[in-house]
């Protein structure tokens, strides 16, 4: 039924066989693993964009007040008069790059890319449960996409409100120029994006029930289709209410309402707002914000669980565990907004609620890193650049997750709060586990979604500098955190308190530079690759998972023939035969999800 | 030129690494080697330099302690502090622990199952015992820092002592006003709708309602007038008359607060006292601070009082803390005669939100009185 629809109908028209049009194929596709490749593109797109962005304001933090001719290349006379950055352009750029990485790149550019590619595939579907919802959910991701870029080229700049926009400073155009024009545009960006988000996590949702082939029940998932599955859970309950709280913002600032408004004078005039509360859209805010943190990190831990196993050549350590660490990780998530506010003035005991709440995540993310951690433990580990990212990935989560415990804690985020420590460590925890574990999906399934190999002399090198710039860049700024360096300060010489610390300002700029020129390596191996790199075998990776019994020039329903058969969960790596003198398939020490359990052959843990 | 050289030193660079790839590429096929998987040289490599990356990490994390420590968490000058300090070195220790046990581990792992020293790997699926342990350690280590964590949180938020002093800080772009409650250590009240060029903070006393309802009546009568001279290409009447409608709007508000507070006692406005720039506070007395704003949301970031608390439009937020090192005492423990407390905005607030601050001076009681005495009463600066 399902493929029928799929071969028959393109673009709601009746074709004729396997007729298409650049249109059907490449633009309005139904085929999951086009749209994959469109969310990938066009996620880079905007990342490579979002870092430009984060290297013109760091040059700024570095050598406050100079000028730079790239400033004023980029930014022209207005934002840049004379190369040197205007205060209002520098939190407009601080703004557009939060909002591009967390949202552009980490949620659609992640999950956009890989629940496309690997939910069809790893559970053995034909395509995703609705072809069109699908390619709608691109199409809105890219509308938004051009809006938000649209509003850089806004007379009044773009949002400058921080990528939160706290009401009242994003309500009132009077508080900064980047509340006008460029303030409505981000708000019509992000309600396109949430359309987007919402087509694509229903899909995902309704293609993991139904569409597992024949064998696949829900403990055979490889992790990284739990993962995507929990964080499609997490978007679909989650991103509505961000769509209520920019809904209430637009009335706020359109049609004269008061939700977040109230006792406020500015530019000489008493506004005629009173009884909202600016605390209100921070709650709304951040019960989306929270679960979309981890909206983030879950496809980041399954995808790497996915490489490390695979790499490791040894089953992922306690996958039960796994799954239950994902399940109350995305649980939790939504009780434990409230630490983005300690300092808002709450009621204390709420804020004791909640640095429970949080600290209680600590335990199911201690559970996965030591999973990793045991995964690879006595393995036989192949360096693959996929695997490399993912061992960065899971350094990263670590020291990134033990600051979390630090600032979870109410009466220490007092002194923290919306300082550097806070900067360095969300970048850590999710801006860079998130990017590696997306790098090490790109390096892992590249030859699944272009038949092409990665050159991976070039992946190792992109590897190591991407790495050590990453620390180089995130791992000071807590030492400018703990000395009190407030965030989005457009410069920190305005007072001496902070003058001993501009050589990590200096330094921070440094590693971010040589950071950013090397992902031009990376776009380099990206794009000859695509069109130049060696063919890419059958499964290059010896894995055992669904997707690599597909051939390697894609075709429409993905296998040609009948669905495949599953018979066993994804990590037997390296499993022993019966009487242990060879691997269970001999010779060959993995085991295809489609291969037969033999008599008294346990499966999975063995329960 | 020098955009044009730019693009040229990139054409080139691209141009070579193509080159290079081709070379590697020709010369892999030449000699046969795998450009997919990857080789034991390479995994040999490999395996170093993560040990060498990993020794440079924590030799980087001991470079910054070594010079930058001592400004981390400079000297905590107020009571709570000292608390403050205590838990966050224990949690400090928790945390540094963890993570370098838990990357040794993964160093000592990545080196020793290398593919070309541990070519065959063991089939592990799970142990029941050991995932019990790396379940229950961390619950147990986190039961005790939630414990202190939350004994520390409400000692600093909901143990205010009876006697401390009530000040107020008005946040707005792009500065912050200080207000004291006086002899009586009570604020008098205050409505964003009084505010005007006298009276910046907006507060009440029984004058400032009659200036304000007199300074309405002045702005409508203005825009009245203004009305008669609207010319094409300027101020629209319907935007006159909007204003016109705003403002008595604004004076019927300040005419109904006036109308239910009527048993109210203004009065306690009188001996308020603003100050700008700085604001004094006596060493060992608890101040108790009422943070407003006035118009978009702000914080009130004390760092070496490890005191913050964001300033909410329409809401009233609190902070105290007992300051317990002078400024003077405090120029002598950093060496620096120049070192002053700073009230920063932590919350952004626009583009100068970076340069609004404000000193603030601790002094003996004695001094801090004396200072009190020089300053204009609200109800003398305002008959001025």
């Amino acid at each position: 039924m399902l493929r029928k629809h799929n071969k028959n109908y393109i673009g709601g028209k009746k074709m004729a066989g396997h007729k298409e049009t650049f249109i059907t194929k490449y633009l309005f596709s139904y085929d999951h693993k086009m749209i994959s490749r469109q969310f990938l593109l066009t996620g880079t797109t905007m990342a490579f964009i979002g870092m430009a962005m984060s290297l013109l304001f760091r040059l700024q933090l570095a050598f406050p007040g100079e000028s730079f001719a790239v400033l004023n290349f980029f930014l022209g006379d207005k934002w840049a008069p004379g190369g040197v950055l205007d205060p209002n352009m520098y939190l407009a750029l601080v703004t557009i790059h939060g909002t591009i990485m967390v949202f552009f790149l980490l949620t659609a550019g992640l999950s956009g890319t890989f629940a496309n590619l690997l939910i069809p595939l790893q559970i053995g579907a034909r395509d995703m449960a609705s072809g069109m919802m699908n390619m709608l959910s691109y199409w809105f991701f890219f509308l938004s996409s051009v809006v938000m870029i649209a509003s850089l080229y806004v007379e009044s700049g773009p949002a400058s409100a921080g990528w939160t926009i706290y009401p009242p400073l994003s309500a009132l155009p009077q508080a900064m120029p980047g509340s006008g024009t460029g303030m409505t545009l981000w708000l019509v960006s992000m309600s396109f994006f949430i359309v987007s988000s919402l087509l694509g996590g229903i899909n995902y949702i309704v293609t993991v029930i139904n569409l597992r082939t024949k064998g696949m029940n829900m403990l055979r998932l490889p992790l990284s289709i739990w993962a995507l599955f929990v964080t499609a859970i997490l978007g679909v309950l989650s991103f509505p209410v961000l769509f209520a709280a920019v809904l209430l913002l637009i009335f706020d600032r359109t049609f004269g309402t008061s939700f977040y408004l109230s006792d406020i004078y500015i530019a000489g005039e008493a506004l005629d707002h009173t009884g909202g509360s600016p605390l209100l859209f921070q709650h709304l805010f951040w019960f989306l914000g929270h679960p979309e943190v981890y909206i983030i990190i879950l496809p980041a831990l399954g995808i790497s669980s996915e490489v490390i196993s695979t790499n490791s050549r040894k089953p992922i350590f306690g996958y039960r565990a796994m799954v239950g660490s994902i399940l109350a990780i995305g649980f939790l998530s939504f009780i434990v907004w409230g630490h983005h506010m300690f300092v808002t003035g709450m009621n204390p005991f709420v804020g004791a609620v909640f640095t429970f709440t949080t600290l209680l995540i600590a335990i199911p993310s201690s559970v996965k890193a030591f999973n990793y951690l045991s995964t690879l433990w006595k393995g036989s580990i192949r360096y693959t650049p996929a695997m490399m990212f993912s061992i960065g990935m899971v350094s990263t989560f670590i020291t990134g997750g033990v600051t979390g415990i630090i600032l979870a804690d109410a009466a220490l985020d007092i002194n923290l709060h919306d300082t550097y420590f806070v900067v360095a460590h969300f970048h850590i925890v999710m801006g860079l586990s998130a990017v590696m574990a997306m790098f090490a999906g790109v390096y892992h399934w590249f030859p699944k979604m272009w038949g092409r190999m990665l050159n991976k002399k070039l992946g190792f090198v992109h590897f190591w500098l991407t790495f050590i710039t990453a620390y180089g860049v995130f791992f000071p700024q807590h030492f400018q955190g703990l000395a009190g360096v407030p965030r989005r300060y457009y410069a920190n010489t305005e007072f001496p308190l902070f003058d001993g610390l501009s050589d990590i300002s200096y330094m921070v700029t440094m590693f971010a530079m040589v950071g950013g020129l090397a992902q031009f390596i990376f776009l380099f191996n990206f794009i000859y690759s695509m069109f130049k790199g060696p063919k890419a075998p059958q499964n290059p990776w010896g894995s055992n998972t669904l997707e690599w019994t597909t051939p390697v020039e894609h075709v429409h329903g993905n296998w040609p023939g009948d669905l495949p058969i599953v018979h066993r969960w994804a990590y037997d790596y390296s499993k022993p035969s019966k009487d242990g003198t060879d691997y269970r398939i001999p010779g060959q020490d993995f085991v295809p999800q489609t291969v037969p359990l033999e008599e008294g052959e346990i499966d999975g843990e063995g329960h | 030129m020098t955009a044009l050289l730019l693009s040229l030193v990139i054409i080139v660079g691209i141009v070579s690494i193509v080159q290079m790839l081709r070379v590697f590429d020709l010369s892999n096929a030449l000699k046969g080697t795998d450009e997919i998987q990857v080789n034991d040289q390479e995994t040999n490599n490999i395996r170093w330099a993560f040990v060498v990356f990993f020794l440079g990490f924590f030799a980087f994390f001991i470079y910054l302690v070594a010079s930058f420590g001592d400004q981390l968490l400079p000297q905590s000058a107020s009571l709570h502090g000292l608390e403050y300090d205590w838990l966050m070195d224990l949690n400090m220790i928790i945390i540094i622990t963890a993570a370098g046990i838990t990357h040794i581990l993964l160093m000592v792992f990545l080196f020793k199952y290398a593919k070309n020293v541990s070519p065959k790997a063991t089939f592990v699926t799970h142990n029941n015992r050991l995932e019990l342990i790396w379940t229950t350690t961390p619950a147990v280590v986190l039961t005790i820092i939630v414990i202190y964590g939350i004994s520390a949180w409400n000692s600093m938020l909901m143990d205010k002592p009876e006697d401390s002093i009530n000040i107020e800080l008005y946040a707005r772009q792009f500065d912050w006003t200080a207000r004291y409650a006086g002899e009586d250590n009570q604020l008098g009240k205050a409505n964003f709708r009084m505010i005007s060029t006298t009276n910046a903070l907006g507060v009440i006393n029984s004058s400032s309602i009659d200036d304000r309802l007199n300074e309405y009546d002045d702005q409508i009568f203005e825009l009245e007038a203004s009305r008669e001279k609207v010319f094409p290409g300027g101020v629209s009447d319907d935007e006159i008359l909007d204003n016109i409608i705003l403002v008595k709007k604004n004076r019927a508000a300040v005419l109904q607060y006036e109308e239910q507070s009527k048993n109210e006692n203004f009065d306690i406005a009188n001996d308020d006292i603003i100050t700008k720039v700085e604001f004094h506070i006596p060493v060992n007395k608890s101040v108790n601070f009422s943070i407003r704003s006035q118009d978009v949301l702000h914080s009130a970031y004390m760092p070496h009082f490890r005191a913050q608390m964001n300033a909410v439009p329409g809401v009233i937020t609190h902070f105290y803390f007992t300051p317990i090192i002078t400024t003077k005492e405090m120029k002598k423990i950093t060496g620096n005669p120049d070192f002053d407390y700073l009230l920063l905005c932590n919350k952004i607030c626009g583009a100068a939100h970076y340069n609004m601050q404000m000193n603030i001076i601790v002094e003996t009681e004695e001094e801090y009185n004396k200072w009190l005495a020089e300053q204009p009463k609200f109800n003398v600066a305002q008959a001025q």
